[in-house]
């Protein structure tokens, strides 16, 4: 799964304008979230448009790896990127949020049957992945070629269904299934380590059995790496624990907890974002875990 | 007994009646099952034996996914599954699942619309010694509230198996509710069972009629659901004695509801008694006068569990300590028939 430098320019320039789409289509729905999904563009772009085997023209196609969506708040860079990637016309982003919209406020696949979930009410996605996974092995063995990716968020993880899901997968050895966790460090009340400390996250996930691998989530080259370990670790779960900086392309909205829950609403935050998103630079955070030892 | 529908337990109302527990047709139900549809897999959440999936774990191991003690794990797994094409059968005590569990079961399979089969057993006062805590009054309420949620409360063994081979079928979110206790068989082999349809199990064969009724003669009707039926029935067999023309209907699936079945009822009775082993708020009962009060408006008497916990003891001193004895249905019918 390596990656030229032809093909990280292109994954940058593709999230450069997924961002920008993100902002844009947050802009014109006027609520919704802004810190999440600006920091997981980068995993989003990467997924859709290099690792993921799908085809957007057959959402249905049996073969396809499943990505479920956990924490949907963060949905928008889902749309962003499904739209970017051909699911459905860039157009549709304008209406997210919008009365009979494709594009729920949180993700509901009765009205975008493309998704692989629905989701919102937190802590449920790992679970569910695990039940795919599952469902997987008992018909195809261990051997059947497709992944099962869950994206989750950190604060999430405050949820015991969170880790009612990894115990299982730790105990199934499901090998077929990545969770990526979005370590942005906030949540909605604050900063993570504030509301419900989550540290230490790794040994955590250690404890049940899972491959763990911490990461600059905004570095495509850590991403890839991560990817391809989580893939060729044969008898366990994988997490990937992505160091990310919440509302990650927009410096004045980055690391703050009060960019959780809301979108640029004021000219000047709306100048501000658009500005920031103007130009293609280079996103790798270089992003260390803040407690690593 | 001319008046007991042909198709039940001859042996009704002798003293030997056969009692076998609900939630062992549950059992009988999901191993055939699964042995017709390979798609079927089940999960339970560390009561195997106790919810009787162990012949389905012994009889399909690579089907069966033990969860622990983890009930929220146990749906949301499910959901999983069944997004993958399967049909997955989803076991424990009915105030662990769906109660503890019941916003995973909103969002992850009725939202998600997912055909996943959620067995509650254990459910109403009757499970007895263990007490309060673990008898489940509210379930009924909790799963007929969700859109998409198939609600069944089988009278007895043979009704629960046929239930479950029904909704095996079925692509919808569906609840079967099941008891602990070792109940009487009420139905037959040959009994029909179908989804959503109403049956009448006792009519009184017409006799002339006080001339003040207004009604085309039937003096009440008993709506039960569970293995409460039985009771139900033993009340009409008194009241027909005495005279009076009764109807017993078994409302084994609550959603949805068989509204016309219902209607009918109420134009042929003008008194109705519900009867079912949960709060009377939000249970079988109130979905009938959510029915009747929009379409035919008719006095109802509720028997039920009156906003309360239960508590330790035997299972029939349980139910009449809570007002579902056979003198608590009896009574309910007199003061429903003066109501008219």
């Amino acid at each position: 799964m390596s990656l030229t430098d032809e093909k990280i320019k292109f994954l940058e320039t593709k999230t450069k304008e997924i961002r920008r789409s993100i902002v844009e289509s947050l802009i014109e729905a006027k609520s919704g979230h802004t810190a999440g999904p600006l920091d997981m563009a980068d995993i989003f772009t990467y997924l859709y448009f290099h690792a993921l085997k799908h085809d957007p023209k057959k959402p249905d196609w049996p073969y396809r790896d499943r990505l479920v969506l956990s924490n949907g708040h963060i949905c928008p860079v889902l749309y962003a990127t499904m739209a970017h990637a051909g699911y459905f016309p860039l157009t549709e982003l304008k209406k997210l949020r919008k009365f009979g919209s494709k594009l729920q406020g949180h993700p509901h696949r009765e009205f975008l049957p493309a998704l692989e979930n629905s989701s919102g009410p937190l802590g449920s996605g790992l679970s569910q992945t695990v039940g795919m996974a599952l469902a997987d092995r008992i018909d195809n063995g261990k051997t059947s070629g497709r992944q099962f990716y869950c994206l989750m968020s950190d604060g999430e993880l405050d949820a015991g269904n969170s880790w009612e899901g990894a115990m299982i997968a730790g105990k199934e050895r499901l090998q077929n299934l990545t969770a990526i966790v979005d370590r942005n460090n906030i949540q909605i009340d604050g900063f993570t380590e504030d509301i419900m400390p989550l540290n230490p996250l790794a040994d955590k996930w250690r404890a049940w059995n899972w491959h763990v691998q911490e990461i600059d989530g905004h570095n495509f080259r850590d991403i890839d790496r991560a990817i391809g370990q989580a893939q060729a670790v044969f008898d366990k779960p994988s997490v990937i624990i992505a160091n990310t900086i919440a509302s990650k392309g927009v410096p004045a909205f980055e690391r703050r907890f009060e960019w959780h829950g809301k979108p640029p609403t004021t000219p000047e935050e709306i100048a501000t974002a658009r500005e920031a998103l103007k130009n293609v630079r280079t996103l790798g955070g270089h992003v260390e875990s803040p407690h690593h030892s | 007994m001319s008046n007991l529908n042909s198709k039940l337990n001859p042996k009704l109302f002798d003293a030997d009646v056969e009692q076998v527990p609900i939630r062992k047709g549950f059992g009988e139900g999901l191993l055939k099952a699964a042995e017709i549809d390979k798609r079927i897999v089940g999960l339970c959440a560390d009561l195997t034996e106790s919810t009787q999936m162990l012949a389905f774990k012994e009889k399909f191991p690579t089907r069966f996914v033990e969860i622990g003690v983890a009930e929220q794990n146990l749906v949301t797994v499910a959901s999983g599954m069944a997004a993958m094409g399967k049909i997955p059968f989803v076991s424990s005590y009915a105030v662990f699942s769906p109660g503890r569990n019941w916003e995973q079961i909103r969002t992850t399979i009725c939202y998600n619309n997912r055909p996943v089969k959620i067995a509650g057993s254990h459910a109403g006062v009757s499970v007895g010694p263990d007490g309060g805590s673990h008898q489940a009054l509210e379930d009924i309420a909790i799963t007929r509230v969700l859109p998409r949620m198939v609600v069944i409360s089988p009278c007895d063994a043979i009704e629960a198996r046929k239930a479950t081979l029904a909704t095996a079928k079925t692509d919808s979110p569906t609840y079967i509710r099941l008891a602990r206790e070792k109940t009487p068989i009420i139905t037959t082999e040959e009994a029909p069972f179908e989804i959503g349809k109403a049956t009448t199990v006792f009519k009184s064969e017409m006799r002339n009629t006080n001339a003040t009724t207004r009604n085309s003669g039937y003096d009440i009707g008993l709506i039960a659901t569970g293995a409460l039926l039985f009771k139900a029935l033993k009340v009409a067999k008194k009241l027909d004695e005495q005279g009076k023309n009764v109807i017993v209907m078994n409302l084994s699936t609550i959603k949805p509801l068989d509204h016309e079945s219902i209607i009918k009822l109420a134009h042929e009775t003008r008194a109705i008694v519900t009867i079912e082993e949960h709060q009377i708020v939000g249970g079988m009962g109130s979905a009938v006068a959510e029915c009747l009060g929009a379409h035919f408006p008719v006095p109802i008497e509720f028997i039920g569990v009156k906003d309360q916990f239960g508590q330790s003891g035997k299972p029939d001193e349980l139910l009449e300590h809570y007002g579902m004895g056979e003198k608590d249905i009896y009574s309910a019918a007199q003061r429903a028939m003066l109501r008219k």
